[in-house]
């Protein structure tokens, strides 16, 4: 019976499978191939030879890499401050609102990155939304909070909310309320009650909308370019650069390689520490 | 119970919601080491009760004391009291020993000690020591209910109240750990007050038991005295299957009463309660006596139940096995005595 079960389930899960195989893991193992032709070829037919990746080691892109990293954990950070409450309140306060909120946050996503990014350099510029006006009724000027590290921020936590308070939600409607009732008769405070109940059992959810941000900003560009002028450049931008003004295929491919690894090992690492069936209280 | 001033004291509590009443001014003594039960039908207001004694909620008016503290301005953490959830209310991301140790571990107390402690509880609870480290998810229905209450126990309650804990499980564990409860009960000497809608469960634990009907005591007193002078038709019935014959003015329609029953119940009017095992079938001699034909026959194991059409209404009649006489559509005569006969006075029944 078990045998037959598990079978059948191969067996679904077969098409998907073929599915991913084909659209997922293709194109990342022609990146792996390409990365270690020489440079500037435009063939997979040449000897491996992978000095794209020494390249890469001496062109000092490592500080792309660095600032991809950091800005990426500053904004997960900041984004899992920033929606622990409003998931909480989507999760257990409210109720129907949480529909108009959700529609309200995935309509923003109806609207290209790039173009919301653009609306925030319109916003924020000199002569801009707020400093023309302010200009026009003050008389007096600022410098646009543009072209700088923290705008960067402020565009990865504005793009990325999304990924960040859905999850989170979910993790939060799936802490128990009494739970929390029983933990509070027992004479936890409110922090115990975060701490001790709350945020392990959400767990799950942290994990889930952490990984989505942190991916998904590690490998951003847009916020950098448009907010950040390119006050400092991530390693996705260099990846597009060397593929496209740069004409280097195997660069651009082994860079992308090495994001694909760093990334890969973070999000196996924090999934492995993290035992997902013992958050969600299922039988080991 | 005893002269000592009680442990807990409600005093005219009332909790309104919106336009409905769920608690009308009740007022409630709770001696030290006392076991109350406290069962009403659903929406009867014990929840309701419940929750304001542990500080789940507030009170629209009315006080609670403890000994000598006001304890309903104070928060549910801050109480000296907890709660055995109907849920139980385990966490899941805990062990056993976790889950024991968790009201010891907010006061800071250190993990050699706690653990003690937590061992110690398994011990009364005889849980076996080794489910120290037992996900709660590996335990069985019986033994999360004594986790539940090793965690409350762990908490050192002045009070440990229970809504509805057995009330998910199976007949058969239910009966056991009710016994283990009022064992519990008499070895930790703590003050119980539990929750439930069933009488029995009620009857074999409790020392006193109060009822509860749309948001007011029906009455308060020992299971016998419940069960034998019943304030009103509503708990005659709740307290188990019930015949009723009304009584106007000393005469009961229906019936024959003998000289030294007609003395008992001379000008009374109102209803008289009689228990089913109280009648007997075919009587020598009876001070009340009634006549009827058998409509329907129900064995009960050692016991054999009659419904009985009769002139006075439908009656209910228990009898032993080796009592049993007549069978459907025969005709019979009942008879009982006037000391198992309760009545309740008229004012009382439109009271109730």
């Amino acid at each position: 019976m078990r045998q037959r079960e598990r079978q059948l389930g191969l067996l679904y899960a077969l098409p998907l499978s073929v599915f991913l195989g084909l659209t997922f893991l293709a194109p990342i193992v022609l990146v792996a191939g390409f990365s270690t032709m020489p440079e500037k070829v435009f063939e997979l037919t040449h000897m491996p030879d992978f000095s794209a990746y020494r390249t890469v080691l001496a062109q000092g892109y490592w500080k792309s890499v660095a600032w991809s990293l950091v800005l990426a954990a500053l904004a997960t950070l900041i984004l899992l401050v920033i929606c622990w409450p409003l998931a909480y309140a989507m999760a257990k306060v409210f109720k129907r609102f949480t529909l108009v909120l959700t529609i309200g946050v995935v309509m923003t996503l109806f609207v290209s990155e790039n173009i919301r990014l653009f609306g925030w350099v319109l916003t924020l510029m000199k002569g801009g939304l707020i400093e023309g006006y302010v200009r026009s009724w003050t008389g007096f000027g600022f410098d646009a909070p543009l072209y700088n590290v923290p705008v960067i921020v402020f565009g990865l936590v504005y793009v990325y909310l999304p990924f960040m308070l859905f999850p989170l939600a979910q993790g939060i409607s799936m802490v128990p309320d009494d739970a929390r009732q029983a933990a509070f008769d027992l004479g936890a405070t409110r922090w115990q009650i975060l701490k001790e109940i709350e945020l392990p059992l959400a767990m799950p959810g942290i994990l889930v909308g952490s990984l989505l941000t942190f991916v998904l900003a590690a490998g951003a560009m847009a916020e950098s370019k448009l907010l950040g002028g390119r006050a400092v450049i991530t390693i996705a931008d260099e990846v597009q650069t060397a593929f496209t003004y740069g004409q280097n295929w195997p660069l651009g491919s082994a860079l992308a390689m090495v994001l694909i690894a760093i990334i890969g090992t973070l999000a196996i690492w924090a999934i492995s520490k993290a035992d997902l069936d013992a958050m969600m209280g299922r039988k080991s | 119970m005893s002269d000592a001033s009680p442990i807990l004291r409600i005093s005219a509590l009332t909790k309104t919601f919106d336009d409905f009443t769920a608690l009308h001014g009740v007022d409630l003594d709770v001696a030290e080491g006392e076991f109350l039960a406290i069962v009403g039908p659903s929406g009867s207001g014990k929840t309701t009760l419940i929750r304001l004694l542990v500080g789940m909620d507030d009170p629209t008016d009315g006080a609670i004391w403890l000994r000598d503290q006001r304890i309903d301005v104070i928060p549910a953490n801050k109480r000296p009291t907890c709660m055995v959830f109907q849920s139980l209310a385990l966490f899941p991301h805990r062990t056993v020993g976790q889950n024991i140790e968790f009201p010891l571990k907010l006061r800071g107390v250190k993990p050699a000690v706690r653990k003690e402690r937590a061992l110690e509880l398994l011990d009364l609870l005889r849980l076996p020591r080794d489910y120290y480290s037992k996900r709660i998810q590996q335990c069985s229905g019986g033994e999360k209910q004594r986790v539940a209450l090793a965690r409350a126990l762990a908490f050192d309650p002045e009070i440990l109240f229970f809504d509805e804990p057995l009330s998910a499980l199976d007949y058969r564990l239910r009966k056991t750990l009710e016994k283990e409860l009022k064992d519990l009960h008499r070895r930790t000497g703590k003050t119980f007050i539990y929750i439930t809608h069933s009488l029995e469960e009620a009857m074999v634990m409790s020392d006193r038991i109060a009822i509860m009907r749309a948001g007011r005591f029906e009455q308060i007193a020992p299971a016998e005295e419940i069960y034998a002078r019943p304030v009103s038709p509503f708990v005659a019935e709740f307290m188990g299957e019930v015949n009723f014959l009304s009584l106007s003015a000393g005469t009961v329609a229906g019936a024959e009463l003998s000289p030294a029953a007609q003395a008992a119940l001379a000008g009374q009017s109102g209803t008289l309660v009689i228990r089913p095992e109280s009648l007997r079938l075919a009587p020598q001699s009876a001070d009340l006596i009634l006549s009827g034909t058998v409509a329907a026959e129900y064995l009960l194991g050692s016991r054999v139940q009659y419904r009985i059409d009769s002139p006075a209404g439908e009656l209910t009649v228990e009898v032993l096995r080796e009592d049993a006489v007549a069978g459907v559509g025969a005709p019979v005569s009942l008879g009982c005595d006037i000391s198992a006969v309760h009545a309740i006075a008229e004012a009382e029944d439109a009271a109730a």
